[in-house]
């Protein structure tokens, strides 16, 4: 049995809702409530569930976008919720993220090679220019773009392009995890099959592991080795593809599975 | 796979290329390089280093009080200098108060609306309430006070302005922090561990700058008035020096029976605050980046 790199352990995150006059606090919003879950080297992870049932905080959790409230992320044994974000760093070279919105997801005031070569400028400082330029090049390369984008700015490119971008700036600093928050739902379906297959061919050139999070099913599972439901804050299945998809045992999970449009033919 | 690229075309060029087909804002721009450039001009040589034939400051009490002529185009005041040339030596101390006034606020401001948006929380408290309170103080009664007190020299007043009208732009860039610091591109920026200093003033600063850019240009006419008023009222800029407001507030005794003496100070101020918003507004039209495209 491999070592998990990633083990979430009763994993919380909830957000205060203040009210009235002096604001003070009156209720919390539980986005993500007690979920447990392991990612090991060079698996893929699929995480549904529908809208505002916390998968995407449980990414931002994960890479310390939002604070957990309570609950142990462990990075290789190593727990990183009470780790200040200088000591933190470090690992944001292990784990990276890739964006939904590929519009959103890049400043629109910087080229593509600013934008990649932000990440080599953190974590690869003793790089020179000529050598940054070229990792860019080899970067862009691996996605699938070519070096005259270089200089290019964002709104130059189509969506599934830019988020052929996106994934080059996680790649730059050589990650061993990367959580992809619904990669292609913003994307027509034909490039959202180039952005899965360039997501699986970096997984088998690169040995990544992926934390999957995705509301389309038959993406999730044509992708991820296991899947994790979510539902309401909290984990209600967890199994291998098999499992959930051909015999869910969780209602909710059933419910979902039901709700896939199918196509008829008569 | 990929579609012919079209030539690249950086986010400036696009900004020149609507900026440019508007004739007013064009126009208005071009106006303004013109006074700026007069400005510098009588400012660095001097009215002998160019050969003007006129004195800003030295009186000739003989030509008093002449109306416009083939020689003093603009007419001559109660000392007997030229109106045209206090008008253009005038412009410099205009143009400088408005612009490093306007600088003044505009560092203020974007650093305080930055704080306070990026942060948010108790530092957004803070702030704001200081925002707040301050503009609850008449500006102008406030200006005046500061500058009874401490002098009217250029300086203070240039700082004194700046100091009472930032609270504009401090407001304006916090609500622009507070809706660009949840892109998606600052989270990633996160995510990559970049530090706070970069991501609010690389990532989001520039993404604000539209807005930014065109309070700053619009400020400068209200700060050239305001200095107008001081001097008007006799807390400006000190005589002999000339501004727009103290030849108005030298020539308004005169009012009956030297119109030109207020009449054209007042007509340079009308067109150059107009010419500033009309730029501003050119500005804001051609950086709207729903207009000319994300």
């Amino acid at each position: 049995m491999p070592v998990p790199i990633l083990e979430v352990q009763n994993l919380k995150v909830y957000f205060p809702i203040f009210g009235g006059v002096l604001r003070k606090k009156t209720g919390e919003v539980r986005a993500v409530d007690d979920v447990s879950f392991t990612i090991e080297a060079g698996e893929t992870v699929g995480l549904v569930g529908e809208s505002g049932s916390g998968k995407t905080t449980v990414g931002r959790a994960i890479i310390k976008l939002v604070k957990p409230t309570s609950g142990r992320v462990l990075w290789e044994g190593n727990d990183t919720v009470p780790m200040h974000e200088s000591e933190f760093r470090p690992l944001r070279k292990k784990i990276q993220m890739i964006f939904q919105d590929p519009f959103g997801s890049l400043n629109p005031r910087m080229t593509v090679t600013s934008i990649i070569g932000e990440a080599l400028d953190i974590h690869f400082p003793h790089l020179s220019t000529s050598e940054k330029i070229q990792r860019v090049i080899q970067l862009l390369d691996q996605v699938g773009l070519l070096p005259i984008h270089l200089g290019r700015y964002p709104h130059e490119f189509s969506g599934g392009q830019r988020q052929r971008i996106g994934i080059a700036r996680a790649l730059a600093v050589e990650p061993q995890l990367i959580i992809c928050d619904e990669p292609v739902s913003a994307l027509d379906v034909s490039v959202q099959a180039q952005i899965i297959n360039l997501l699986l061919d970096l997984q088998k050139r690169l040995g990544l592991a992926y934390l999957f999070i995705g509301h389309d099913l038959a993406v999730v599972e044509h992708v991820s080795q296991r899947v994790l439901v979510m539902n309401l804050g909290q984990l209600v299945e967890e199994g291998t593809c098999e499992q959930i998809y051909r015999h869910p045992r969780d209602p909710y999970t059933q419910k979902l599975l039901a709700a896939v449009p199918r196509l008829e033919l008569t | 796979m990929m579609k012919k690229d079209p030539p690249s075309i950086g986010m400036r060029q696009r900004v020149w290329k609507e900026f440019s087909s508007n004739k007013a804002a064009v126009i208005s721009a071009g106006f303004l390089a013109l006074l700026g450039a007069v400005a510098l001009i009588f400012f660095i040589f001097g009215v002998a280093g160019i050969g003007w034939p006129y004195d800003p400051t030295e009186p000739a009490l003989e030509l008093k009080l002449m109306p416009p002529d083939a020689y003093h185009w603009l007419g001559t005041d109660n000392l007997g200098r030229d109106v045209l040339t206090r008008l253009l030596y005038g412009a410099y101390v205009s143009l400088t108060i408005g612009f490093l006034a306007v600088s003044v606020s505009m560092t203020i401001g974007v650093v305080v609306g930055a704080l306070a948006g990026y942060w948010r929380s108790w530092i957004d408290g803070v702030l704001m309430r200081t925002v707040d309170a301050i503009m609850c103080f008449p500006t102008f009664f406030l200006i005046l006070t500061v500058v009874a007190i401490l002098g009217p020299s250029i300086w203070n007043i240039i700082i004194v302005i700046g100091l009472v009208s930032w609270t504009g732009t401090a407001r304006l860039v916090r609500a622009e922090f507070l809706s660009l610091r949840e892109n998606q591109y600052v989270y990633a920026a996160r995510a990559l561990g970049q530090s706070h200093l970069r991501m609010m003033f690389q990532h989001i600063l520039p993404n604000a700058m539209a807005p930014i850019l065109v309070t700053a240009v619009l400020g400068i006419p209200d700060a050239i008035l305001t200095e107008a008023g001081l001097s008007f009222l006799g807390f400006g800029v000190k005589p002999p020096q000339p501004t727009w407001g103290n030849i108005i507030s030298d020539g308004k005794i005169y009012i009956l029976d030297a119109w030109w003496l207020i009449l054209f100070p007042g007509v340079a101020i009308l067109i150059t605050t107009l010419a500033f918003y009309l730029a501003g507004d050119g500005l804001r039209e051609s950086t709207n980046i729903k207009k000319t495209g994300k």
